[in-house]
């Protein structure tokens, strides 16, 4: 199914030959364990599998979870606490599972900082970059209704506060949030709901991961130089190229290990670190925590969301064009939901020539200033919207789309891009260049 | 649906705290002094007989507001935990009743409590469950601290109880000249009502802490230990909040010991994988010129 070309699988004995002319599956499942995978790929690439793995983990150990849940208002919290202190090995598995949200998310940030930086988004993986987007939203609710099922504090209002922001829709956004809910207000419905589609986006979330992986093993892997795999005949491809096992799974899997080390260490030593301790409190409508703050893997766009106030002009403006029909709030909501479709448009902003940032001198430093702004929104979005903190929401949300909406267009019209390698061997026999054959590598390759 | 606010009165204390309309404002700086439990770093565990008299500061003074209705009578025996021997927590279990609905043919009445029942709820509507609170306390440097001395110096919600129970003082000068404030000035309390005349122009609260619903609890010599361990406040309070972190958290032995081994497991797993990978990269990094 890939593009590059390659040995396929061949079915030798009868038996194989008998399955292959009636379920070629044997050589579906040769074909993506040996797709030929850019040699050059650096560490920067793990995120995928680490991305996998957490997901079969999040549904192995939810699986387990929802055996001793019970998805009710007054018996939520109960069961919850119940896993943690009878169920045998109760207390592991649903920290796993609470800090296996986390782990997803650094693992699905970094993987899309890298697609951002190696343009790996760019054609002709557009879609792939879509799909992952998709997937990245569909992370995002499910990760926002799981943590609705301990019925804690922060579970009740948080879904309360969320759920508000679609009934800031003008004119259908009560009847929306009505919908959502399966009632004027949090309770019961709401619950039962969250718990059935918590179990079932994840399936969801595993159907697209295949597709991301087909989309990507048909165009095949970008790589740090963002020059493609030479596919005009099998023997050049092999030059960039090796096959992903075992060159590539040894490696992902050793970085997946010392991952999980860390990952281990915090989820035994310090497992309710990025959790909130109001959780722990059982949800009750009648008191309001003080401060409502999402958890952290949100809180960049939770920043959005309230960067844009009622006295921002570009809000005033918009107030007075749509005739009140987009206030404060609603352009708040379309803002947060605006910084991932700008994301998702990112592969036709985007107009250089050239893919990978190592060679777009101005690029980059737009681009580490990007990853700043992300952090500082995250930081932001934890503090109270009062003082400074606003403006500095403002700034760093103005910088988000400012980015994506017009550095990415102007700066493959201004930048004058280094030149790539001619090749991945290239680059890869230049890396290793003390003792690697060096032929060709300093040298431009003749043109192909 | 009752259980429920109970529970959560906590959260409603602050309110409750400040019958006076004072500007209540959770911001306010609390003190919490570092305690230095047993069962902090990674290596820590429960001291056995920290907990069981920790037991007795819940059974003879907290119990009497207090429950602590997620806890079993009989985890009490728990290895790692208060370990009782077993006739112990039985006798335990035996002063307290529970309501058993399957009794008198369906009429339900009260029997002893056995060792699977859970412990009692709370007597005082206002008074919340005690079960979790070394977990839902440990946020006490505030939603948007972060957590850097709960990281570092193993600060949490225990630390947090025991500078509670140490924390009640006189009202400070300040809140002389204002407003009668409901409830007791407490330094470890951030989140009760708070005297106007303590808030200087900036908005700044000259003293820490707050008043609370909760009237000083312990003072020191306020039980009998057997086995004869000091009875001052400091020692009191450290004890109770030790047996209310394993309250909250009964499984914390096992689940570093699980972390660790799967911490060292991984590390080894790693070394392997490193080396395996080394070794198939090195043809193809390095190759041998021919």
């Amino acid at each position: 199914m890939a593009g590059i070309p390659h040995d396929h699988y061949e079915p030798k004995s009868g038996g194989e030959k008998w399955l292959h002319s009636r379920l070629p599956i044997v050589g579906l499942l040769y074909d993506t364990l040996f797709i030929p995978t850019p040699k050059n790929l650096n560490w920067m690439w793990i995120w995928g599998i680490v991305l996998t793995f957490t997901l079969v983990m999040q549904i192995a150990t939810g699986v387990v979870l929802v055996m001793h849940y019970t998805p009710h208002v007054d018996m939520a919290f109960a069961s919850v606490e119940h896993i943690m202190r009878d169920v045998n090995g109760g207390h592991m598995i649903r920290y796993f599972h609470q800090n296996g949200a986390s782990l997803f998310f650094v693992a699905v940030y970094l993987h899309m900082f890298r697609s951002l930086y190696y343009g790996s988004y760019k054609a002709p993986r557009e879609v792939t970059w879509v799909i992952g987007i998709l997937m990245f939203v569909l992370m995002m609710g499910t990760a926002f209704m799981g943590y609705v099922l301990p019925w804690g504090q922060m579970s009740f209002h948080g879904t309360a506060v969320i759920t508000g922001l679609f009934g800031a829709i003008p004119f259908i956004g009560e009847s929306i949030q009505t919908w959502l809910l399966g009632a004027s207000a949090v309770g019961q419905p709401a619950l039962n709901r969250f718990f059935s589609l918590h179990y079932l986006l994840p399936f969801v979330l595993l159907g697209l991961t295949i597709v991301h992986i087909w989309a990507f093993h048909t165009t095949g892997n970008n790589n740090p130089t963002g020059v493609e795999v030479r596919r005009t005949s099998k023997e050049e491809a092999q030059k960039d190229t090796l096959p992903f096992w075992p060159y590539f799974v040894i490696k992902d899997l050793f970085a997946l290990a010392i991952i999980l080390a860390v990952f281990m260490a915090i989820v035994g030593f310090m497992p309710n670190y990025l959790g909130h301790p109001d959780n722990y409190i059982t949800a009750n409508p009648l008191a309001t925590p003080s401060h409502i703050v999402p958890e952290w893997y949100f809180l960049p766009f939770y920043a959005i969301l309230r960067a844009f106030t009622a006295d921002v002009w570009v809000v005033m403006l918009v107030d007075w064009i749509s005739f009140g029909i987009i206030d404060a709030k609603f352009f708040g909501v379309l803002a947060m939901f605006g910084a991932i479709i700008v994301m998702a448009l990112a592969p036709w902003l985007d107009t250089s020539s050239v893919r990978s940032g190592r060679y777009r001198p101005m690029f980059k430093w737009w681009f580490a200033l990007l990853v700043v702004d992300f952090i500082v929104l995250m930081w932001v979005g934890a503090m109270p919207a009062e003082g400074i903190y606003p403006y500095i929401s403002l700034i760093g949300s103005a910088y988000w789309f400012g980015y994506f909406l017009i550095l990415l267009p102007l700066l493959g019209v201004i930048e004058k891009p280094t030149t790539p390698p001619s090749t991945i061997e290239a680059d890869f026999n230049d890396h290793y260049g003390d003792t690697a054959v060096k032929g060709g590598s300093a040298a431009p390759t003749p043109a192909e | 649906m009752l259980r429920t606010l109970t529970l959560t009165a906590a959260l409603g204390l602050g309110l409750l705290a400040s019958g006076v309309p004072a500007p209540v404002q959770a911001a306010g700086e609390a003190h919490v002094e570092d305690f230095d439990f047993s069962f902090e770093g990674p290596f820590g565990s429960y001291d056995q007989m920290q907990l069981q008299r920790g037991l007795q500061v819940f059974t003879e003074i907290c119990a009497a507001c207090h429950g602590l209705h997620y806890v079993s009578y009989r985890n009490l025996s728990d290895e790692g935990g208060p370990g009782l021997p077993e006739d112990q927590m039985r006798a335990y279990a035996d002063q307290y009743e529970v309501w058993d609905p399957t009794l008198l043919d369906g009429e339900g009445d009260y029997r002893p409590a056995t060792p699977a029942d859970k412990f009692f709820n709370s007597s005082l509507s206002n008074a919340p469950d005690l079960s979790l609170m070394a977990k839902a306390r440990a946020g006490f440097h505030g939603p948007y601290g972060t957590g850097l001395s709960q990281l570092f110096n193993g600060m949490g919600g225990p630390e947090y109880i025991a500078s509670l129970m140490v924390g009640y003082e006189e009202e400070p000068e300040c809140a002389l000249d204002g407003p009668v404030m409901d409830g007791y000035y407490n330094t470890a309390f951030a989140n009760g009502g708070f005297s106007p005349t303590c808030i200087d122009e900036n908005g700044k609260h000259m003293v820490p802490g707050s008043w609370i619903a909760m009237p000083q609890p312990l003072y020191g010599d306020d039980v009998d230990y057997a086995d004869g361990h000091s009875t001052e406040l400091h020692h009191v309070a450290e004890d109770v909040s030790a047996f209310l972190m394993w309250a909250a958290e009964p499984k914390l032995v096992a689940r570093k010991q699980a972390g660790l081994t799967g911490v060292l497991f991984l590390t080894v797993l790693s070394v392997l994988l490193y080396l395996t990978n080394k070794w198939i990269w090195a043809p193809v990094k390095h190759p041998k010129k021919s």
